[in-house]
């Protein structure tokens, strides 16, 4: 008998024995066994939130005093160069969304507001890419990753000089259940 | 018959917005050509508005070509061309001579007669009779200026257009971007679009009745197309990533515009008849803000691919790219002249950022402004002018700056900034 018809056949008698109270479970189960396996398994998830590395709490997350709270790259002037010392709060960030495949995070793109808005539109999203590509190296899954980029519309610091410049060229760690 | 169509069309806006652009001239021509314009007269039986006049003038200087000589100093105040003492005006600053008077006009509609001369052979270089509906004496001093411009330069005057900007208004979650139309004097600014989010990049369609810009109100950028005078919009670009720099050809059937969904920002060519995007770059640098050529088979645009931001001129028919900037170390957001002759674009150098106007015959390039974050060049449909952003006291507000001769003014707000502004299409009699 194929599969299919053995199937149809135990929902058939399923339907038929269910006004004299159905079939006790363990004849059910002798029927149909687990895809591609064997009779007489059983596969239980291991029930764990964290998963390797685990490097972090859940919580850890908006602990002002853990690596996470470090949530900004940033960047040279007309440059999407990820500098080495930014290596170690993207680390951290990877390690986190590792641990907890089913947190998202929006890396967001931006730069200063000199030269044309177009072109810092592009060049944002240029930065966003280079973090993501730091994060996927380090084996985050693209599906957690999004990238978006504001170009020069969002500055952290409204001042036209370079220390508000230096603020704003920059890629943000944005978390979904961020408070 | 035209003309009356078209300006009634221009007043069908809704919604004034209450910040004001106010020109102030922060630079004065050399050699501008010094010019007569009598006060207007008002016909038996017709209306007029001395603001008219005054209007014509402003108009006239702003471009830096024109000095509008003292009414004082005028030896005679000839209303009609028999009136004309020529001998008078000879031997005086202005080799050029405007009068005009209101005339009578059908209910409901305003007119003013206009006529301009040399004074040395005396003979007449224009009249024209212009008529708008009734009370629209911005419209029809602009008209004038427009017929006055044109006498004097055999090119067409760009008053009676409109500009488009965004303006940003308040701060942290109260900051609002609003994308406004006024008159090319700043005049009569309307609010067309609201958001809580960033907008940028508006530009014209050749026919003036539809704007295209990039819209944050999704949290991403996308494009759409919004018809000025109906307020109906569609979203015509929304791929993944950035979409943005939207530029309309020439023939306004079709859009360039910049997206990153096939890797990172190409330049991309959408038919707005059929929806279907072509890509027309291929590089790993950033290719971006598209602008096209008069003839519709080229296009500048700003590109990563030398290292920093630099213009090119890519060639639809074969897809070849040329480079076209080579002074400094940043130039961007190019925009080609309505004769297809000259570029303005963002130049870096130095540390500060100005606009620049490249001859492409000679390769020649010069500096327009002297600002430090100027951008977003956009040329007058003549040619003439150029306006462009900038920041004044700490704030972001719009300059034009003549192509030629120097000429210099600001376009300030009361609040917010403004930026990004695009130049709209001379009005051209509908077909």
């Amino acid at each position: 008998m194929t599969r299919l018809s053995s199937v149809f056949l135990l929902g058939f008698l399923l339907a038929a024995c269910a006004g004299r109270g159905g079939l006790a479970p363990e004849e059910a189960w002798d029927a149909a066994p687990a895809e591609g396996g064997g009779a007489d398994v059983a596969v239980n998830p291991l029930d764990e939130d964290c998963q390797p590395p685990c490097a972090f709490r859940r919580a850890d997350l908006d602990d002002p005093t853990s690596p996470l709270a470090q949530r900004m790259v940033f960047f040279d002037f007309d440059s999407a160069l990820v500098k080495p010392e930014y290596e170690p709060v993207i680390r951290a960030h990877a390690q986190y969304l590792l641990s907890y495949p089913d947190v998202k995070v929006r890396l967001e793109g931006h730069t200063d507001e000199r030269g044309s808005r177009e072109y810092n539109l592009a060049l944002g999203e240029e930065r966003a890419k280079a973090v993501r590509r730091m994060l996927v190296l380090q084996g985050v899954p693209e599906a957690q990753i999004s990238v978006i980029s504001f170009g020069e519309e969002i500055p952290l610091d409204p001042g036209h000089d370079e220390s508000a410049w230096a603020q704003n060229r920059r890629v943000e760690f944005v978390y979904d259940q961020m408070p | 018959m035209s003309r009356r169509a078209l300006y009634s069309v221009l007043f069908l806006f809704a919604g004034a917005a209450q910040a004001q652009l106010h020109i102030v001239v922060t630079g004065t021509g050399s050699g501008a050509t010094p010019l007569a314009v009598v006060p207007f007269g008002v016909e038996a039986g017709a209306a007029g508005d001395p603001e008219v006049r005054r209007i014509v003038v402003a108009d006239l200087e702003r471009t830096g070509r024109f000095r509008v000589v003292d009414e004082a100093a005028l030896p005679q105040r000839p209303q009609r061309a028999a009136d004309i003492r020529f001998e008078l005006w000879r031997g005086g600053e202005a080799g050029h001579l405007v009068i005009g008077r209101f005339l009578p006009a059908a209910a409901g509609r305003s007119a003013l007669g206009v006529q301009v001369f040399d004074v040395y052979t005396g003979r007449q270089l224009a009249g024209q009779r212009l008529e708008v509906p009734e009370g629209r004496w911005r419209a029809l001093a602009h008209a004038a200026a427009d017929v006055i411009y044109e006498a004097l330069t055999g090119e067409p005057g760009a008053f009676s257009t409109r500009i488009a900007y965004i303006v940003v208004v308040g701060e942290g979650r109260d900051r609002e971007w609003r994308l406004e139309v006024a008159d090319a004097d700043g005049a009569d600014p309307r609010i067309l679009l609201r958001s809580k989010r960033p907008i940028l990049s508006p530009a014209f369609a050749p026919d003036g009745r539809r704007l295209a810009y990039v819209s944050f109100e999704n949290d991403r950028s996308e494009i759409y197309l919004q018809w000025i005078y109906e307020g109906r919009r569609e979203r015509i670009a929304a791929h993944e990533g950035i979409n943005g720099a939207p530029a309309f050809a020439p023939d306004g059937r079709r859009l360039a515009y910049a997206a990153s969904h096939e890797g990172n920002s190409e330049l991309y060519l959408l038919d707005l008849d059929t929806g279907r995007s072509e890509r027309l770059t291929r590089d790993s640098a950033i290719d971006t803000e598209p602008s096209w050529f008069p003839d519709g088979r080229s296009l500048a645009f700003a590109s990563g691919r030398a290292g920093g931001a630099q213009v090119y001129r890519l060639d639809l028919a074969d897809r070849r790219v040329r480079r076209l900037t080579f002074e400094g170390t940043y130039n961007a957001s190019p925009d080609v002249s309505p004769d297809g002759r000259t570029l303005v674009f963002v130049h870096g150098e130095g540390g500060a950022f100005r606009i620049a106007a490249l001859d492409l015959a000679s390769g020649t390039m010069r500096r327009l402004t002297d600002g430090r974050l100027d951008e977003s060049p956009s040329f007058a449909p003549n040619g003439a002018m150029v306006l462009y952003a900038t920041q004044a006291e700490g704030r972001g507000v719009l300059a034009a700056a003549a192509l030629h001769g120097g000429a210099r003014q600001r376009l300030a707000v009361r609040e917010g900034q403004v930026r990004e502004p695009a130049w709209g299409p001379l009005n051209r009699p509908a077909r």
